[in-house]
């Protein structure tokens, strides 16, 4: 069942189109990421979704109900949606306790009981209900922010960069504390980040934004590994991008004869593959082995991996990080292994 | 959209001496540098300013504390010498008790007399300070958070009140209602002469608070007026009460404006006593109960301002406000900032004009006002100056050495500040008199006053201006060879001077303006455009009296200028 569907949502800034034409539908119970550069639109799509900007087209309807379209906008403080913001957004002149029952319409010992509960569901001690939002870590801040937004009970909560200001071991932590809540309380939830790796780890849908579109939107493992274009594909992570000729399932391409995931194709188009995929040999070791060979035009250790340079007969080239294990050196002719399928830029 | 980084917005320093300077407040937030989106110097003492703003002094605490022993202890015996001197009048009237003995004391504090005026003072107060309150809110609110046609200039015309001294405001009143008095007229000449010193803070306020919160708040299931009123107004807090506690010290030390309305305050009061009989004894504890309200208005802001943090908590640049459309209101609400004007820039406007022309050429005696122009010109450049002088040493330590023993004297400049004028004058001539006759009524003591009246003004500008050079400078000229004293004039000196000049500015426009202690202290024949002003308005000569007041209208409008400009620059925008 669809709880939030957004239909061909436009937003302009003057001239300058924030969203152009955004379609989107969020399943009850789901987690979606909107992952995309600074400045993509993706932080405007919240405000629109929490009534905080009216978009100028397009409708916003949730749970059947329409929240805004050209001509209608329901306020923010009618919407029923909570949103936990970057920096936390909590009020300064009010105490955690405070903070928390904000939004609860009951009497105070009911708020202050109900303030304890959700301490507790984030992981925060109850004897800090007393202090000010100042006297809290980034990570304790942003926690308060999220239980000030579940007080209310919403249907559908709004993450817009919730961890970002967080150091990065406590990013981790802070995240996975937040999911295991939100799933718990089967709350349906929307996140807005510029981190790939968060996106993918979080949700269960993705939609890759840029320039006011969506690029993509799918499953993590299906943006990732069947980006539409080299542009999404290089944004989600590390990616190898080859030109090819194809036919009947496979790839004639630098690096020799590769399976492709799309075996209807024929004709010259650019193939992908993720660093994860290659793995590279000393030529000559194992006798003639499979796969292209190259040679190591510049290497830089970097503890764990090695960040080389690799140049192919063709002369093209392509970086990639391997692990430092095997010590090789700049010159050394290696040879370049290919697992699974290379994806097909249509 | 994009998340800008820039951290390092922290909390403004608390601070627990207050004064009156509002100028001076306002113009604590010269930018560090812009690149870092935030402001990186606030004053701790400036109130207004640290409502205003999110900023704070980690120059100050960034310096290192290096030791340059005689520099730096040559700087704090003159610093500590300037705080005695401007501790004196304060020490005065508290030793004038103690010698007055606690049984006439007690008999002159506890007589109908005093208790009229303290009546006439508290519901002065009481009732001008929520008026203001909500017509700077009202006000602020309109010109910053609204569609209403020409907010930028309504927002000039809701200061341009500061551009006519006090007494002028009660002049024009009485021009246009001869039968003006009492608590009525006081009230109502007090709210259009002061209420801009609350929305200078309350507006800067306004552009400075995050929008973020509101819409959380929204979020949160709260409806627009719930929003301003859980949300909006406890932000103001702080602008709202270093606003009142502006306004009430001057309340308590104005003299022109309610003597021309006949209302009795303790400052009218004092200055009759003084001007008929030199009654000391009952003089001096007139001023007791004065300095004693200033004390309970100090500290009854302390009380309500809190220890509690407003800035902002998160990193990086807030969205700029959502601006209401206010639709069909749009014209309506343009009642309020219409009747505002009116009643602050029309009735001088109106009062000025009419005896202008009145009283045609007849009333511009040049000779007269030359010679006034010039004496008031070359006192209000001596005093800003010597001000401006006397500022330096406490500036460079707080911004270089900032220590406990820095702090406290800082302290006690601006507690010495928030004394009014008519007990720094009191002070100051019965110690001359007393004690060294020769300086009675001199240049010297005159300068002394305003010296301890118009201090933090300079003091201000100039720890802004020195915070902005960085101490590496200095160290850089040292190692160059420059010897310490050397050094601090070959860099920071002389980098600091715009904030020096801006100092010397406000303080002369600040005396410019001073009418109770000039008065009482200026040396014989001296007639500076407010004396001559309130001589001639005396006799009644309200049409020789409007040259001078147009005079002054006009010097001090660079000065509205600057206040206003700093304060939107505070807020960065």
């Amino acid at each position: 069942m669809t709880l939030l569907q957004l239909t061909s949502l436009r937003k302009n800034y003057g001239s300058v189109a924030a969203l152009d034409g955004v379609a989107l539908s969020v399943p009850a119970g789901s987690r979606t990421a909107i992952v995309g550069p600074s400045g993509c639109g993706k932080t405007t799509l919240l405000r629109l979704v929490a009534g905080f900007d009216e978009p100028d087209g397009g409708t916003i309807s949730f749970d059947g109900q329409v929240l805004a379209d050209g001509t209608f906008q329901m306020p923010a403080h009618k919407r029923g949606i909570g949103i936990v913001a970057q920096d936390g957004c909590l009020f300064p002149h009010l105490t955690v306790s405070q903070n928390i029952g904000f939004g609860m319409e009951a009497g105070r010992a009911v708020k202050e009981a109900r303030a304890a509960e959700l301490m507790d569901m984030v992981g925060l001690d109850r004897a800090m209900l007393s202090r000010k939002p100042d006297q809290l870590s980034g990570g304790q801040q942003q926690r308060v922010a999220l239980a000030r937004a579940l007080a209310r009970k919403p249907r559908l909560m709004l993450l817009d960069e919730p961890f970002s200001a967080l150091d990065t071991g406590l990013r981790a932590a802070t995240r996975k504390a937040v999911t295991e809540v939100l799933t718990a309380a089967g709350i349906t939830t929307l996140l807005v980040t510029h981190d790939q790796g968060e996106a993918l780890a979080f949700a269960d849908q993705v939609a890759v934004m840029r320039a006011g579109r969506f690029a993509q939107v799918g499953s993590p493992r299906d943006v990732y590994s069947r980006p539409v274009d080299a542009t999404t594909a290089t944004f989600l992570g590390e990616a190898i991008v080859l030109p090819a000729t194809i036919g009947e399932g496979r790839a004639d391409s630098p690096l020799g004869l590769l399976d492709v995931d799309d075996v209807a194709y024929r004709g010259r188009a650019a193939i992908m593959l993720r660093p994860e995929q290659i793995s590279v040999t000393r030529e000559g070791r194992g006798g003639v082995g499979e796969g292209a060979v190259g040679t190591i035009a510049e290497i830089t250790f970097c503890g764990p991996t090695c960040d080389v340079r690799i140049t192919l007969p063709d002369a093209s080239s392509f970086r990639l990080d391997i692990p430092s294990r095997e010590a090789f050196s700049a010159g050394d002719e290696i040879r370049i292994g290919v697992s699974g399928a290379a994806h097909v830029f249509r | 959209m994009s998340q800008e980084s820039s951290h390092g917005v922290s909390a403004p320093r608390k601070d627990p001496i207050a004064r009156k300077d509002l100028l001076a407040l306002d113009l604590c937030g010269e930018h560090g540098d812009d690149g870092g989106g935030g402001l990186h110097f606030v004053h701790d003492a400036t109130r207004v300013g640290s409502a205003m703003t999110s900023a704070t002094d980690t120059m100050v605490s960034a310096s290192p504390r290096h030791r340059l022993p005689t520099a730096s202890s040559w700087t704090l015996m003159i610093a500590v010498l300037v705080a005695v001197l401007a501790l004196m009048p304060l020490g005065f009237v508290l030793w004038a008790t103690v010698v007055t003995g606690w049984e006439t004391a007690i008999q002159l504090i506890f007589r109908g007399r005093v208790g009229d005026l303290l009546i006439n003072t508290v519901l002065l107060i009481l009732l001008t300070l929520p008026v203001c309150a909500a017509l700077a809110v009202a006000l602020a609110w309109a010109t910053e958070r609204t569609d209403i046609p020409g907010a930028r200039f309504w927002s000039w015309m809701a200061v341009a009140p500061l551009t006519v001294p006090a007494f002028v405001h009660s002049y024009a009143w009485i021009g246009l209602w001869p039968g003006l008095n009492g608590l009525g007229a006081g009230v109502a000449v007090s709210v259009v002469a002061y209420f801009p010193f609350m929305y200078l803070p309350v507006s800067a306020a306004f552009r400075l608070l995050d929008p973020a919160l509101e819409d959380q708040a929204a979020s949160l299931g709260l409806a627009p007026f719930a929003v301003f009123r859980r949300v909006v107004l406890p932000q103001l807090r702080l602008a709202l009460c270093g606003g009142a506690l502006l306004i009430g010290l001057h309340l308590l030390a104005e003299y022109g404006l309610f003597a021309m309305i006949r209302f009795d305050t303790f400052t009218t009061a004092i200055i009759d006593q003084f001007q008929s009989t030199y009654n000391g004894v009952a003089a001096y504890m007139l001023a007791l109960v004065l300095v004693l309200c200033c004390f309970v208005l100090l500290g009854l802001e302390a009380a309500l301002r809190g220890r509690s943090r407003y800035a902002r908590l998160g990193s990086g640049v807030a969205r700029r406000a959502k601006v209401a459309r206010l639709g069909a209101w749009k014209y309506p609400l343009l009642i309020l900032p219409l009747v505002t004007a009116a009643f602050s820039l029309g009735i001088p406007a109106l009062t000025l004009g009419r005896w202008l022309i009145a009283g045609g050429a007849g009333i511009w005696r040049m000779e007269e006002i030359g010679l006034a122009l010039w004496q008031t010109l070359a006192i209000c450049l001596v005093g800003g100056l010597t001000t401006t002088a006397a500022a330096v040493p406490i500036a460079w330590l707080s911004v270089r050495r900032p220590t406990r023993a820095s702090r406290f004297l800082e302290g006690c400049y601006y507690l010495a500040s928030s004394m009014p004028g008519v007990v720094v004058a009191l002070a100051l001539v019965t110690i001359t008199v007393r004690a060294i006759l020769p300086l009675y009524q001199t240049v010297a003591t005159i300068v002394l006053a305003y010296v301890v009246m118009f201090l933090p003004r300079a003091l201000v500008s100039l720890r802004a201006s020195i915070a902005q050079v960085p101490v590496e400078l200095e160290q850089a000229a040292a190692s160059l060879g420059r010897s310490p004293g050397n050094a601090l004039w070959s860099t920071t000196v002389r980098l600091a001077a715009p904030g020096a000049a801006a100092g010397v500015a406000l303080s002369s426009l600040g005396i410019m303006n001073e009418l109770t202690a000039t008065q009482m202290l200026a040396p014989n024949g001296t007639r500076t455009l407010a004396m001559a002003f309130w001589a001639l308005t005396s006799e009644i000569d309200y049409a020789g009296a409007a040259p001078y007041a147009l005079l002054m209208v006009v010097f001090s409008m660079p000065l509205t200028w600057l206040l206003h400009h700093q304060s939107k620059k505070i807020a960065g925008r």
